[in-house]
């Protein structure tokens, strides 16, 4: 391949299962993210989407598999293997995650400042000012005015907090963000913004990120690739705009051809 | 494929619609076809032959599994068929270029930005980018006052002339034009006939569906059917 096109991937999952009871959360669910590459997990509430993402975040315990995790220093790591110290560690540094509700993302307690400054204080950050910096800095960058920096996240609109949220997870400079449903819930027009925000991150920082999402628009837009998923497994894989225009297997195809066409 | 830049070998595409009853639609069988550099190949079937689906089968944009699409691609040969996405989506970066029917864009991004799109992708900096978008958005006769809106609510032929636009503006060296010139007026079009000799002129591979006998005769290089291609 090109020299552009990087030979490893960042992320190389294999076989990831998890059952809760008899009832199947995924099974045998495998794919490679690749450096500045945006993976779209689309399917049905209850097709397993964030039951994968749960499994790679180390948020839910799988039961087999392997997420193997080439760190930014070059070596390979197992992240289903690591220790509890050593996974947080990662989800803080070199990972993040973006959850659903941005208050599950986000300390409500402190102000949004403190909710961007936090996480690079505890990656040894110490000098106030330049914390504060870099907070206000990121805080422009999703369009949350300076004046806005002392409130709590509870003043905020859903859509505010949850371009906080973004915000807390890519000041540290993430290398793999994990995203789910990060359009959900929020007003089409907020979802917009929210939408050509985290493309132009993606695409200035090179990150990589896996995005679950129920919504095959939001899918479209800022996935490279997708995985289709039905019944806890992966019915179908491939480039996005060929998933969505010429899906193979039937619950794909019936999963696009549901969709309302505005 | 000597000399080609786009060569499509024995290529065949049918869809099989589970959702109604599992029909099988076979709409292209063994179709082959060249195209080298500096010629644009006019595709000139009736509506319903399976021209668009040839461009959005060699785009990777519908999966292929019969046959081969061959493209020249950072000095070596590429075979999209079956080829992994990323490097699909690296040939279409860097050197397949597809006008379709349709635009679609993230609403609220400015049309500007919009054109910049696949310069920016491509690493070009920012302002060398937007430079060259707006460029080319003034010779395809957008008013400037709109480049900094989003074009989700332009009229369908402003759509159709961003759309244009950019795919023109990264100089791809192979191109897919389903009818660029569509619901143009006659500037426009004008417009769009330089865009496609130009590209001709600096050695682009050109395959394009138009239908308009008068921009067809001023493109074209070789006019083609489907049905002479499947029978070769």
């Amino acid at each position: 391949m090109s020299a552009t096109v990087d030979d490893r991937p960042l992320l190389s999952v294999r076989g990831l299962g998890k059952r809760y009871g008899t009832q199947v959360g995924c099974r045998d669910v495998g794919f490679d993210l690749w450096p500045g590459e945006v993976l779209g997990v689309v399917g049905e509430s209850g097709s397993g989407k964030t039951t994968v993402l749960d499994c790679l975040s180390g948020r839910v315990t799988a039961d087999g598999g392997q997420v193997a995790y080439t760190k930014a220093d070059g070596s390979v790591v197992d992240v289903r293997r690591l220790d509890e110290a050593a996974r947080r560690r990662l989800l803080r540094t070199e990972w993040g995650l973006v959850h659903q509700h941005a208050r599950e993302g986000l300390r409500m307690n402190v102000s949004a400042g403190a909710n961007v400054g936090e996480r690079l204080m505890a990656l040894g950050a110490r000098h106030y000012g330049r914390v504060r910096a870099r907070a206000l800095d990121w805080l422009a960058r999703v369009e949350i005015g300076e004046s806005r920096i002392d409130d709590l996240p509870e003043t905020f609109s859903g859509g505010m907090q949850q371009r906080l949220q973004i915000a807390r997870n890519l000041v540290t400079e993430p290398r793999v963000v994990l995203m789910d449903e990060p359009t959900g819930g929020l007003d089409v027009s907020v979802q917009a913004r929210l939408l050509d925000l985290l493309r132009g991150l993606v695409e200035d920082l090179g990150l990589s990120a896996v995005i679950v999402t129920h919504d095959l628009a939001v899918a479209r837009l800022l996935a490279h690739r997708l995985l289709v998923m039905r019944g806890g497994e992966v019915v179908e894989s491939g480039l996005t705009d060929q998933v969505l225009d010429d899906p193979q297997h039937p619950y794909a195809q019936l999963l696009v051809s549901s969709v309302l066409q505005p | 494929m000597s000399g080609a830049a786009l060569e499509v070998r024995g290529l065949a595409k049918a869809f099989v619609l589970h959702v109604q009853g599992g029909v099988r639609l076979a709409v292209l069988d063994g179709v082959s076809l060249a195209v080298r550099p500096g010629e644009c190949v006019v595709l000139a079937d009736p509506s319903g032959a399976g021209k668009s689906t040839l461009l959005r089968s060699i785009y990777g944009n519908y999966l292929v599994r019969d046959g081969q699409v061959l493209i020249r691609h950072r000095e070596r040969v590429v075979d999209m068929v079956g080829a992994p996405p990323r490097l699909v989506l690296d040939v279409r970066r860097h050197t397949l270029g597809y006008v379709s029917q349709f635009l679609r864009v993230i609403p609220r991004v400015p049309t500007e930005l919009v054109v910049a799109g696949p310069l920016r992708a491509r690493g070009v900096e920012a302002e060398a980018a937007l430079g060259r978008a707006r460029a080319m958005l003034e010779r395809l006769r957008i008013p400037e006052r709109l480049w900094a809106l989003s074009p989700v609510t332009f009229s369908g032929g402003e759509q159709q002339r961003v759309n244009v636009a950019r795919v023109f503006v990264a100089e791809y060296p192979v191109l897919l034009l389903d009818e660029p010139t569509a619901s143009l007026d006659a500037a426009s079009r004008l417009a769009v006939v330089e865009l496609i000799r130009e590209a001709r002129g600096r050695g682009a591979a050109v395959l394009g569906i138009v239908h308009d006998a008068q921009v067809r005769a001023e493109v074209a290089t070789h006019v083609r059917t489907l049905a002479a291609t499947e029978a070769a």
